[in-house]
């Protein structure tokens, strides 16, 4: 089983070979290297997850080196390979091999491309890192480590003011996150005397009970440790407060934006909460909080997705909105489900995300959908790839008979929630359905408005700048012909652009994601979520058997809501966008604070900015000038040094140098002394 | 290697090489200062490897009689040997950052560098209470004269300001030693860390060191010193400063307060916490609005330094041995970010952050460097200051949340204001034509940087080969503190198996004894 060490350590080589050799290397050479790097990872990936499916594999774990040792405090460098670990190998080295793949067209009129790769290939290692850790420090690395290469690649157009920005709020705001996982980190040591995670999860059920003191009160010991450490992964997985920083992520490439902020970074947290299910199931107030939050994210981000116009952002929200999904599915105690869904989750949305790279292409970098329309035809395979993408991620699918990946994940999450027969969990049912009717809607208006309706590229700079461009070069030649030809396509809103389907590069991985997203629910779900998948995941996260049979025994009407909401999206979507499209704005109109409320994302930034970046440089300036400056320097060194000056000044004046002065006061001082030892 | 007088060999090849330097021209002075600190850095090797891991507490001893009761006596342990091996190996990078950028009285200054080295060696070395002392406080006469000759515009105020600061604690010591030495009648530092002072007496011993401790920590409030003398020091001045001066405080806890007074460290322990809690919420805002590189640095220097004061005041092993890593990694990653400044001052001759901007695009080498100790000082997993900070709040958290999570912000805001600096500085337009126009570094910058990035990353990934030779000197000290040490807040009582419910995948160990961890951990630490 040492094929994980190809696995984890060729893309940390071939990123150190790409970066460091950058200019003497070369781009092809860098290229071929990081890219057959992570198909090497990946090509000896799927065997081990096809050894796991077929229930011939056992859990393993690769020692590499000591790391640390400090009194009791032990963890070293480990490669641990379990069911969940190898469903998190095909999940990042496919979509990853296939980023690598995509951007070799994507990226080839950037200059600085063997930098690009080599951080994908970077994160690469770091997300493997993290899905093979065998203690909770290691995972924390791999979690540092995805977070640094995410900052680098959100910042890798690092002249743009805007993603310079993006980059360190995507890096504070998880550190908020990563703060509370160390806490947890600290707590689970202080309480089990180890940080390996077998271990913990060994003596994690005998904990009912327990009570801990933390900040000044008594808790529940395991409420406390799940708590802080699911703050971890609400940072790493976007959850609602600790959200943030996603939709600014956007700012990195697009092929970034598929593998880190949809496929794979950002569902460590919920890789996190699966691994250390067995803590979680200690406490159920940790459970209700994962389940609470989850479906509040789920709901909040499907909101906000239906209002924005950057295509990269809607699809972004999307992915908080899944993530949710997962979320609460982990907290009702469906664990496989959760990790099914981020299975699945993974193909359709880095396809989504690939296809509007795609989009964005064809488009000459433009992002908004507005001045989209009528591109079905004119990137055909595109289009067809977004739409298996969409159909996979709006659930269509007819029970017991076919349905794409989402279809299946999604359907088994709701059951999941209403069959926990909780509070929370009825709770989470409806905001899912109502998130997966908002998903429905905001997918189809997004496929509706890119390759459906009338052109609209002629009111975009992007386009414009790039007709112009065209015109500038090579065109003189029939120039009063383009001048008429333009004239026309000013009327059907082209501007005399034509958009072009990418290369095959990028067409490849969009077909191979494509297969994905329409088989991998069907193909898989009896793997994950069925009677008998405890052998599947043979203890690697919790299971519940009972579960399963309650999510069979859910009222028809939960059974087919999903089918219902998603076709009710479908028809608003199509009613709104092709055959009235008018409508959106009245609509607008009627509910205006609502739609502003939404379309600016409940608030959140300026609520942030408001209550803590404000606060923070503002309290800075008065620490150090008032503080440092005003008080401690004043009166402190600089008073002290005034008092030494002012008392030298009196002194002075004494040294006079003169001499009767002198003879006088030697007089009074001798008068003085006698006159005490007479009177003693 | 036994009986060879290695450590007086150290101390006496830079005392030699800097009274040579005065007789010799600067280009001389040049390659003489460097040939001695690598002379210094090849011993300090040899004392690294030769350093019995399993031997006894002190090796290398040295002892001479001098005068009435006052002796040469030298020695060191575990803690004593990574901090020599971090001053030596910070030196030679101080002669070569200096290279070219000091032009005038090139032989003292080198000379001033060279006596600073032996100072340094001293401190760590001195098993005689009064020698500590000397060297302890002649070590500020160099550093003033670095600042006060070759620093830049405001260089005297500054010099002075550290001068007193400095001078005010050493005064309080000397008297708190004095009394130490009537009283246990041994001036002998390893016989004086067994001695048992009277309890009230070590209350005012404590704060009597503390006053000379805490300002070269530094502590707050006491920090102010620090920006203004690194941003007036010329660069290798500010490597040596916050790379192994700062790191005498953090030794003298170590050495002095804790092993000497250990009731008193307990008894004052809520007060260390309270003023690092302030130091890192404080620094670090104060870090965030700064526009000179060096003042930035500088305050990120006070918030790191707290994180340290921390972990010694969690009386545990993972405190004291992540202070002491937070201690080294520092001195190699602050270090290396002052020599980064230095690399784009030597340039431009400002320290302004907003006359940079867009460095990545003509300095990509510089820029990768610059990130990659960016990130270690932010405390990225597998660089040196990962571990460290890592260890000193995971001791911390065992002793109280509340100070583990105040310190803990360190970690966001430390992310904060580094990564604004690097955005400023490295990302963006090139808007400044003068900054645009920097060339790349060249092959002397790289030699520089190479080992300190190097070391970085072996502490970080293997961070063994450092904890080891201390780790039995720590254990000793931790045996020692553990009678007064605190209580911790977390109390964990026991717990139960799951109320019989058979679906539960892992329920199967419901007959596992419940362990109270919290409390055998207490049980071990009174054991040892």
């Amino acid at each position: 089983m040492h094929s994980i060490l190809f696995i984890v350590f060729v893309p940390l080589l071939a990123a150190i070979i790409a970066g460091l050799g950058n200019k003497a290397l070369g781009k092809v050479q860098a290229k071929v290297i990081t890219t057959g790097g992570l198909l090497l990872a990946c090509a000896l990936s799927w065997p081990i997850f096809i050894s796991f499916l077929t229930g011939s594999a056992e859990a393993t774990v690769v020692p590499v080196l000591k790391w640390v040792q400090s009194g009791d405090l032990a963890f070293n460098w480990e490669l641990r390979v379990d069911t969940l670990t190898a469903v998190m190998l095909v999940v990042i080295t496919s979509v990853s091999a296939l980023v690598h793949l995509y951007s070799w067209g994507y990226m080839s009129e950037e200059p600085d491309q063997p930098r690009f790769f080599a951080y994908l290939s970077l994160f690469t290692f770091a997300m493997l890192m993290l899905v093979t850790a065998n203690n909770l420090v290691q995972m924390f690395f791999g979690w540092e480590g995805v977070g640094l290469a995410s900052y680098l690649l959100i910042g890798f157009w690092f002249r743009k003011p805007s993603a310079g920005a993006a980059a360190i709020k995507a890096f504070v705001v998880n550190r908020v996150g990563d703060l509370g996982f160390m806490l947890g980190i600290f707590g689970t040591f202080l309480v089990f005397g180890t940080v390996s995670i077998p271990a913990i999860l060994e003596a994690a059920p005998a904990m009912h009970g327990s009570t801990i003191g933390a900040f000044g009160m008594r808790f529940d010991t395991m409420t406390v440790l799940c708590v802080l450490l699911f703050i971890g992964a609400m940072g790493k997985s976007a959850q609602l407060g600790l959200h943030t920083w996603l939709p600014d992520a956007m700012e990195g490439p697009t092929p970034v934006s598929a593998l880190i902020h949809a496929a794979t970074m950002v569902t460590a947290g919920v890789f996190m909460v699966c691994r250390l299910s067995p803590m979680f199931e200690v406490s159920p107030t940790a459970m209700q909080v994962v389940t609470v939050v989850g479906a509040l994210t789920c709901f909040f981000a499907a909101t906000v997705g239906t209002t924005q116009w950057d295509i990269k952002r809607v699809i972004a929200y999307s992915t908080c909105s899944q993530l949710g999904y997962m979320f609460f599915a982990a907290g009702s105690g469906a664990y496989g489900a959760a990790m099914f869904h981020l299975f699945t989750h993974a193909f359709f949305k880095a396809l989504l995300f690939l296809g509007a790279g795609s989009v964005i292409h064809a488009m000459h970098h433009e992002q908004d959908m507005r001045y989209y329309g009528a591109l079905r035809k004119k990137i055909p395979v595109t289009y067809w790839a977004m739409m298996m993408g969409t159909l996979a991620i709006t659930g269509v699918g007819i029970v017991d008979v076919f349905g794409f990946a989402g279809f299946y994940s999604k359907d088994s999450i709701l059951e999941a929630a209403y069959g926990s027969g909780t509070g929370v969990g009825h709770f989470a049912f409806f905001m899912g359905i109502t998130a997966a009717l908002l998903t429905s809607f905001y997918s189809w208006r997004l496929v509706f408005l890119t390759f459906f309706g009338k052109a609209r590229w002629s009111q975009s700079e992007h386009i414009q700048h790039a007709v112009h461009d065209d015109h500038g070069h090579g065109h003189d030649h029939a120039h009063g012909h383009d001048d008429h030809h333009g004239h026309a396509h000013d009327d059907d809103g082209t501007a005399g652009y034509h958009p072009h389907e990418s290369p095959i590069v990028m067409l490849l991985p969009l077909i191979i994601l494509s297969v994905g997203a329409v088989f991998a629910g069907f193909v898989f779900n009896h793997a994950f979520v069925s009677e008998g998948t405890g052998e599947f995941w043979k203890g690697s996260l919790v299971f519940h058997e009972h579960l399963i049979h309650a999510m069979h025994a859910v009222p028809l009407w939960v059974k087919w809501a999903p089918f219902g909401v998603m076709s009710a999206g479908l028809l608003g979507a199509i009613y709104a966008y092709i055959i009235n499209p008018g409508f959106p704005a009245k609509f607008v109109a009627v509910v205006r604070p609502l739609h502003t409320f939404f379309y600016n994302k409940w608030f959140f930034d300026e609520l942030y900015n408001f209550l803590f970046v404000r606060p923070a440089f503002a309290i800075g300036r008065v620490l150090w000038k008032a503080g440092d400056i005003g008080f401690i320097d004043r009166f402190g060194p600089n008073g002290a040094a005034a008092v030494v000056a002012a008392g030298s000044a009196q002194a002075r004046k004494i040294q006079s140098g003169l001499l009767n002065s002198y003879a006088l006061w030697m007089l009074l001082g001798l008068v003085a002394a006698v006159s005490y030892v007479l009177v003693r | 290697m036994t009986g060879f007088p290695i450590l007086s060999l150290m101390l006496a090849v830079p005392l030699i090489a800097a009274l040579a330097c005065l007789l010799v021209s600067a280009g001389t002075a040049r390659m003489l200062a460097l040939l001695a600190t690598l002379i210094d850095l090849a011993l300090g090797i040899v004392l690294w490897t030769q350093f019995q891991i399993d031997g006894p507490q002190w090796q290398f001893t040295e002892r001479a009689a001098l005068f009435s009761g006052f002796n040469y006596a030298l020695g060191i342990d575990g803690i004593a040997l990574l901090l020599i091996v971090l001053s030596v190996f910070l030196m030679p990078i101080c002669i070569g950052a200096s290279w070219n950028s000091i032009t005038k009285r090139v032989p003292e200054y080198m000379a001033a560098f060279l006596l600073m080295e032996t100072l340094m060696i001293g401190v760590f070395a001195a098993q005689d209470l009064f020698l500590f002392y000397i060297l302890f406080e002649a070590g500020l006469i160099p550093m003033y004269l670095i600042i006060g000759i070759w620093g830049g515009a405001d260089r005297i105020y500054a010099s002075y300001k550290f001068f007193l600061y400095t001078l005010l604690g050493s005064v309080l010591m000397l008297i708190a030693m004095l009394w130490m030495v009537n009283q246990a009648g041994t001036a002998d530092i390893p016989t004086l860390m067994q001695y048992n002072f009277p309890v009230s007496a070590q209350k005012w011993l404590w704060l009597a060191f503390f006053a000379s401790f805490a300002v070269k920590m530094p502590m707050w409030p006491v920090h102010t010193w620090l920006p203004d003398a690194h941003v007036q020091a010329p660069t290798a001045g500010s490597v040596i400063l916050a790379g192994v001066l700062l790191k005498m405080g953090g030794y003298g806890f170590i050495r002095f307060s804790l092993p000497m007074f250990p009731d008193a460290s307990a008894y004052f322990a809520p007060l260390v916490w309270g003023l690092s809690m302030v130091a890192v919420v404080y620094t670090s805002l104060v870090a965030l609005v700064q526009d000179d590189m060096k003042k930035l640095i500088a305050y990120s220097s006070v918030a790191h330094m707290a994180i340290v004061t921390v972990g010694l005041f969690a009386f545990n092993r993972m405190g004291l041995e992540g202070s002491m890593m937070v201690m080294l990694a520092h001195g190699l990653v602050s270090g290396a970010l002052f020599l980064a400044v230095g690399v784009i001052y030597d340039r431009l001759h400002t320290r302004e952050i907003n006359r940079y901007g867009g460095l990545s695009i003509n300095m990509p080498k510089y820029s990768l460097f610059f990130m990659f100790f960016t990130m270690a000082s932010v405390g990225l997993p597998a660089t040196a200051n990962f571990v460290g900070e890592f260890l000193s709040l995971a001791g911390i958290y065992e002793k109280s949340s509340w100070v583990a999570l105040v310190s803990g912000t360190g970690i966001i805001l430390g992310a904060a204001y580094m990564l604004f600096l690097y955005r400023r500085v490295c990302f963006g337009d090139q808007k400044n034509a003068d900054a645009a126009a920097m060339p790349d570094m060249d092959v002397r910058e790289w030699l520089m940087m190479v080992p300190l990035a190097a070391a970085t990353l072996w502490m970080g990934i293997y961070p063994e080969s450092f904890i080891a030779p201390m780790r039995k000197d720590i254990a000793t000290l931790e045996a020692r503190l553990a009678p007064t040490a605190p209580k911790g807040d977390a109390a964990v009582t026991a717990g139960h198996a799951a109320p019989a419910e058979d679906e539960h995948g892992e329920g199967g160990h419901a007959g596992a004894a419940p362990v109270e961890h919290g409390a055998e951990h207490a049980a071990e630490g009174s054991e040892k």
